[in-house]
């Protein structure tokens, strides 16, 4: 039987779970942001790996159909985002029962408490279809969005159709419910959700408009040329396809070893000698993803670390930041909800930015004061935010030149990896200071890369064992 | 938070204890007795003139840190605060301060006495000065004596400065002490002194340099602030002194011979996994769990900067009962952090040679500039020259609030396991070459 | 308009030289009069006193280093320094490791505290300048003991700047130099003498530029614009505001950015004495221009004309004493502390200072920057208060 390897790496913000096999491919991936206690950060995120990694088999054991008929990805695409929704449906659920609950308690008057539950229920109705739809045809699985973001901008945005006055109670509710809902480790049933998930799409393909006319309603998709020639398929394909799942759901992932990592740490219910510094993960991982990486950065919710590492991935040196968050993922949170956007907003205006302007203070205690000067002053909200971004990543080239600078090759990793203009102005700062010919390296899961070098480290287990020099993961 | 048990006590221990609270018990009841006091800093200390003259010395760096480890500084600092003091300044000042507001305590529960003289060794520290100046207000009136200590900014001492130093001590300090202690100094008596001073040290650099083995029998940091104690306080030149010398030194000489490893508050260490030089001073509000971070992890300190504050004996100074004058001053111009920066790097680069360290960790104190501003280029060029993994963490003196063990912790934790890889590769490379 | 008479327009033009030469932290003045000839000096020197006769009187040119304020990027320094030290040295050893401090031949570092002292050390690792010296000067004021050990600190400078370029210092030269120093300060203060009076007809921000352009240029070209500002600024112009008038005191080494001074001038606050450029007001009075032995009088003015000061020891002549009697000599209405933050030696001052100002009837408000802070709104609002209850009761 195949063995799997098991890292989760307990961020301030974030869990990430990463399961890889005996050739170091990252077979499944788990993110979750849950505020709950570490144990049950750690094993939601494992949960989620595990889905990951039995949909990574699926596609692995249909690989030689796919090679046949490519345009079936879609199929697994699909089913994959749909999977998502049935997970979004269950916990919706929960929210659901939390938000009545809360409600309950919350308004005594029962004349009050019926009035609050019946907007409770309109909203519910109202955004339910909404994010169906978006599951279903606007790939909203693949986004990595978590729960409680998908559904708060949808509630928000409910509550501000409704008079004024019933802003507050509702949001009050709102806040006493959904932290709750969140952190309640739900078993899912895979096979189940998997085969609720292909009844889904069956109705999917089959109500599929039939010619470009017609396709302005809701819920329903546009015309597509390439879906129409799929729609057809759908049920040849199914009976083989269900087959092909049943099989994966059967399938016992066996952890042969597993490492735990990140701020949390110490407190996951590991065994000690399982448990490793997030420094050396995720030098490790970045390592493992770019094999002639030296320098790496990882920007985290509320550590930057700059880490120097030999043709192993093994440390050489490493620099953390002063005992505050200044200049962290937290930096940016805080200044988001300064500005009341959200966060994946702030680096697309960022972009926008015709100047930076000057930034003081990465301090988080002193970014609100600081931003609304800066806006008295008449600043412009791009130009602040330019010189915000800019001011991060002059003290990430302060750690950096700390822990001795940049060598060839710069690996970024982290959650703030993802920030477009924090990558632009790391660009910029990294070649003005070391050189134009410095590659910089960011993957799509630079997020991972912590638990990505966990994993790695449980496989090789005994500890005297040498990684390879060589060895790169590959991405399943 | 990390729990700490209690182990038996050495013989050595046991000495030092009651020294200390003979001492204590003698400043509560100087007054009384008519003994008079003198407050002085530990680095560049004339304990053996303050002693020759039959005055007592209070050392308020150590009240500080005492108060510290009794976790009493938080609301002292918070008085000084209170009083104006910023945040930002040192916090051995501002826990001295408090203490003084709040009655003056000492660390054993009696009063300490009011000074009778102020005698600033100024030493390898501006705010020392400052300190002074805040006291001399506190204490309208009493008398002060001014020892200005030339830093070895060219890496050498110079007849220039040593001029000036015998000038101030034959001038200045030792009329000002012989004024407050009504009576002529007793050279006799301070060149027996200064020889037991130089007996001690030689004992003492025995004890230091008994972390050359491997293992080491002793941690030079974490035990080695107690072992310095009685050199660096109240107690150099005294016959007792000289006596705990002996009995430590024979201590850790048989711990030597047996193999043993260093004794932690747990008991003995089972293990020497790592081996560190270390430079900065420690924490003292958290000093035990600090500590047990390290001996937990199999870490001994062989080598430390801190435990030459008041004196860098190992580098072959001695007091010289035939030059006290002139060796008193080169001892205050010869202390750690009256070092330029290139002559610590120098100290440290041995070090790390001599005593066969696997690791290089910097503890950077927010309360200390004297240590802390330029280690961070330190560090480079110890890694540079060196080329051993270097570690950085940041805790302060007397301020709680600057010692977030988490962190310390996630990043010591960090930097062991980088040396534990460093050391399995290293292992790996040797039995390569040997097959 | 009305009858406020502008000011000249020649005083704007200087203003304008001076703020340019002031923040050049390429040293461009400096360092192309350094290669006009190959036997002169440039030997730059940190906050806050160094003789400057004798570096003149070797054919060399002082040149203060004051930091890079808000004027330049800091990436090697933050890597350098932990986040619990000054903001200056940060921008100092940033120049040192780019080109600023190139052309320099020496670096001198006044004993003022440990993070300039191990500066010194810094500089020493890193290599740079041909000479690097921690001028320890003495906190022992007899003439025998600390003045002969300040003597041979002098002396050895003296030798390291011999070595480079062969002039020998002669009295006669040394008097020389003196005598243009003493005309320095003496126009120094008598500009501060004019303002005390009429604030108004040079703002405490343009008396900061001509004072910091005079760190980089050769005395006799500062003391030809002193003497053109004193002409210029006895003319009657401006017009009186209903402002406070106030002492700034802490801000003598890191250099508070120019837009905190403006606040505080713009939130009703004149400032008609302050220690911002302490080291080119060093001695109070003259040095004797005319004995034998110039270097014995620099050595005697050092010991008995020092300004009150965090950096020199003041046992005999405390500083509080010295702050209210400066506050009553400018008939100030109060006192702004202003310190850098970390900057231990002017903030373990500042409670007997405040207490001594207490005692006094001296009211005072307290700040903390960085030299590169950016925001100035609660500085504006606390200095306007304190301005608005001033006037309320005065």
């Amino acid at each position: 039987m195949s063995k799997y390897y098991l890292g989760v790496d307990l961020g301030s913000t974030t869990s990430k779970a990463i399961i890889i096999n005996e050739q170091d491919e990252i077979i499944g991936r788990g993110i979750t942001n849950t505020r709950a206690n570490y144990a049950v950060a750690a094993d939601i995120a494992r949960d989620e790996a595990v889905y990951d990694a039995r949909f990574s088999v699926l596609k692995k054991n249909l690989e030689a159909d796919l090679k046949a008929r490519p345009e079936y990805r879609k199929y697994i695409n699909d089913l994959e985002s749909v999977f998502r929704y049935e997970q979004f449906k269950v916990r919706l659920d929960r929210l659901g029962d939390e938000l009545v609950k809360t409600c309950r308690e919350f308004f005594q008057e029962p004349e009050k408490q019926e009035e609050i539950l019946g907007h409770l229920r309109a909203i519910r109705r109202a955004f339910k279809p909404k994010i169906k739809h978006d599951y279903l045809y606007n790939d909203l699985g693949s986004k990595n969005q978590f729960f409680r973001d998908i559904v708060s901008e949808k509630y928000n945005e409910q509550v501000s159709l409704l008079p004024t006055e019933l802003f507050e109670p509702l949001m009050t509710v709102w806040d006493k419910s959904i932290t709750p809902a969140e952190n309640e480790v739900v078993k899912f049933e895979f096979k189940t959700l998997v085969h609720e998930a292909m009844e889904l799409l069956k109705d999917k393909y089959a109500n599929l408009p039939d010619e470009p006319q017609g396709s302005t309603i809701v819920d329903g998709p546009a015309f597509d040329q390439e879906m129409y020639l799929l729609k057809g398929q759908f049920n040849t394909v199914a009976e083989s396809l269900r087959e092909r799942i049943d099989e994966v759901a059967g399938l016992d992932f066996q952890i042969a070893n597993m490492t735990g990592t990140g701020y949390g740490r110490a407190l996951l219910p590991f065994p000690e000698d399982c448990i490793r510094s997030e420094i050396l993960c995720h030098a490790f991982g970045a390592h493992a993803v770019f094999p002639d990486t030296r320098t790496v950065l990882d920007i985290g919710g509320q550590d930057t670390k700059a880490i120097q590492v030999d043709q192993y991935g093994l440390v050489t040196s490493f620099q953390m930041n002063d005992r505050c968050a200044a200049g962290c993922g937290r930096y940016l949170g805080y200044i988001a909800d300064e500005m009341s956007i959200s966060l994946n907003e702030l680096g697309p205006l960022a972009l926008k930015a015709e100047k930076e302007v000057n930034i003081c203070s990465t301090c988080t205690v002193f970014a609100g004061a600081e931003l609304r000067e800066l806006t008295n002053l008449g600043e412009k909200r791009e130009d602040i935010l330019g010189g915000l971004h800019k001011a991060i990543i002059m003290r990430a080239m302060s750690l950096i030149a700390r822990s001795g600078g940049v060598f060839n090759e710069f690996t970024f990793t982290g959650g703030v990896a993802r920030n477009q203009a924090v990558i632009k102005y790391l660009g910029q700062l990294v070649r003005e200071n070391y050189g134009e010919g410095i590659t910089i390296n960011i993957h799509t899961d630079s997020i991972f890369m912590g638990a990505l070098g966990g994993a790695m480290f449980a496989r090789r287990n005994v500890k005297a064992e040498l990684p390879d020099q060589k060895k790169s993961a590959k991405v399943a | 938070m990390a729990e700490v048990k209690e182990a038996v006590k050495e013989r050595s221990m046991v000495i030092q204890k009651e020294m200390l609270a003979e001492l204590f018990t003698e400043l509560s009841t100087a007054k009384e007795k008519g003994r008079k006091v003198v407050y002085t800093f530990v680095p560049g200390n004339l304990t053996e003139l303050i002693l020759a003259l039959d005055m007592l010395p209070v050392y308020p760096e150590i009240n500080a840190l005492q108060s510290g480890m009794r976790k009493k500084s938080a609301s002292y600092i918070k008085d000084a605060e209170k009083m104006g003091f910023s945040e930002d300044v040192c916090t051995y000042v501002k826990c001295d301060i408090g203490m003084m507001l709040n009655g003056n305590i000492g660390p054993t529960g009696e009063k300490l006495p009011d000074p009778d003289l102020l005698l600033l060794s100024y030493t390898g520290c501006f705010t020392f000065m400052k300190w002074f100046e805040n006291l001399e207000k506190l204490y309208p009136g009493v008398e002060i004596a001014m020892l200005h200590t030339p830093y070895q900014e060219d890496g050498r001492i110079t007849e220039d400065q040593l001029a000036y130093m015998v000038k101030q001590l034959e001038e200045e300090v030792i009329p000002k002490l012989e004024k407050v202690a009504g009576k002529k100094l007793d050279r006799a008596r301070l060149a027996k002194m200064l020889d037991n001073s130089s007996r001690a040290e030689d004992l003492w650099v025995k004890v230091l340099q008994s972390a050359r083995t491997v293992p080491s029998p002793i941690d030079s940091y974490f035990a080695g602030v107690y072992y310095m104690g009685p050199l660096f306080t109240a107690f150099r030149g005294t016959e007792r002194a000289l006596e705990y010398y002996q009995e430590l030194h024979d201590e850790i000489m048989a711990r030597k011979e047996q193999g043993l490893l260093p004794v932690t508050p747990e008991g003995e260490m089972k293990e020497e996994r790592f081996r560190l030089v270390v430079e900065g001073p420690p924490n003292w509000t958290n000093f035990r769990e600090f500590w047990k971070i390290f001996y937990d992890m199999g870490a001994v300190i062989v080598a430390s900067t801190y435990t030459k504050v008041g004196g860098v004996y190992d580098q072959g100074f001695r007091h010289d009962p035939d030059h006290p004058i002139e060796s008193l001053a080169r001892y205050c111009m010869g202390c750690y952090t009256n070092l330029s920066l290139p002559q610590r790097v120098d100290l440290l680069e041995h070090y790390i040679k001599e005593y066969k360290a696997d690791g290089f960790l910097i503890n950077s104190i927010k309360s200390c500039n004297s240590f802390s501003a330029g280690q961070l280029l330190m560090m480079r060029e110890i890694e540079k020259r060196c080329g051993i993994p270097v570690g950085f963490i940041e805790s302060d003196l007397v301020d709680p609030r600057y010692f977030s063990y988490a962190n310390i912790k996630n990043r010591l934790e960090s930097y062991f396991q980088m040396l534990a890889q460093r050391k399995t590769i290293l292992a790996q490379q040797t039995t390569t070459e040997q097959a | 308009m009305t009858g406020i008479k502008q000011p000249p327009a020649r005083l704007a033009e200087i203003l304008r030289t001076c703020e340019e030469l002031a923040f050049d932290l390429e040293f461009t003045h400096a360092k192309a009069w350094r290669k006009a000839a190959d036997d002169r000096l440039l030997v730059g020197y940190l906050p806050i006193y160094v003789p400057r006769e004798v570096i003149h009187a070797a054919n060399g040119l002082p040149v203060g280093i004051m930091g890079v304020g808000d004027h330049k990027r800091i990436i090697k320094g933050d890597a350098y320094y932990q986040s619990y030290i000054c903001h200056l040295p940060r921008g100092i050893i940033e120049m040192a490791l780019d080109s600023n401090l190139e052309v320099f031949d020496g670096f001198l570092f006044p004993a003022i505290c440990d993070c300039i002292r191990n500066l010194s050390g810094m500089f020493k690792l890193a290599q740079k300048g041909k000479f690097t010296r921690y001028f320890d000067y003495p906190q022992n004021f007899k003439e025998h003991i600390g003045g002969t050990f300040f003597r041979e600190l002098i002396e050895t400078v003296e030798s390291d700047m011999f070595k480079l370029n062969g002039v020998k210092i002669t009295p006669e030269r040394l008097n020389h130099s003196i005598g243009l120093y003493n005309r320095n300060r003496s126009m120094i203060e008598a500009i501060y003498d004019i303002r005390q009076e009429f604030p108004w007809r040079l703002s405490a921000v343009d008396t900061y530029y001509i004072l910091r352009a005079g760190l980089v240029m050769p005395v006799e070209e500062h003391n030809a614009i002193l003497e053109e500002v004193l002409e210029l600024i006895k003319l009657d112009h401006g017009e009186a505001m209903d402002n406070i008038r106030v002492v700034v005191t802490g801000s003598f080494c890191e250099q508070p950015p120019i837009g905190m001074l403006k606040s505080m001038e713009m939130a009703g606050c004149y400032i008609v004495d302050d220690d911002l450029m302490l080291g080119s007001r060093w001695t109070q009075g003259d040095v004797d221009d005319t004995t034998d032995d110039p270097l014995g009088a620099i050595v005697t003015a050092f010991l008995e004309k020092s300004p009150s000061s965090s950096a020199v020891y003041d046992v005999g002549n405390p500083k509080g004493a010295r702050l209210v009697d400066l506050v009553r000599h400018r008939h100030a209405d109060g006192v702004i502390f202003c310190a850098a933050s970390f900057c231990d030696p002017a903030l373990l001052d500042r409670p007997e200072l405040q207490k001594a100002c207490d005692a006094a009837g001296i009211v005072h408000i307290n700040f903390q920057f960085h030299e590169n802070t950016g925001q100035f709104k609660v500085i504006k609002e606390q200095a306007g208060t304190f301005s608005d209850s001033i006037k309320l009761w005065v």
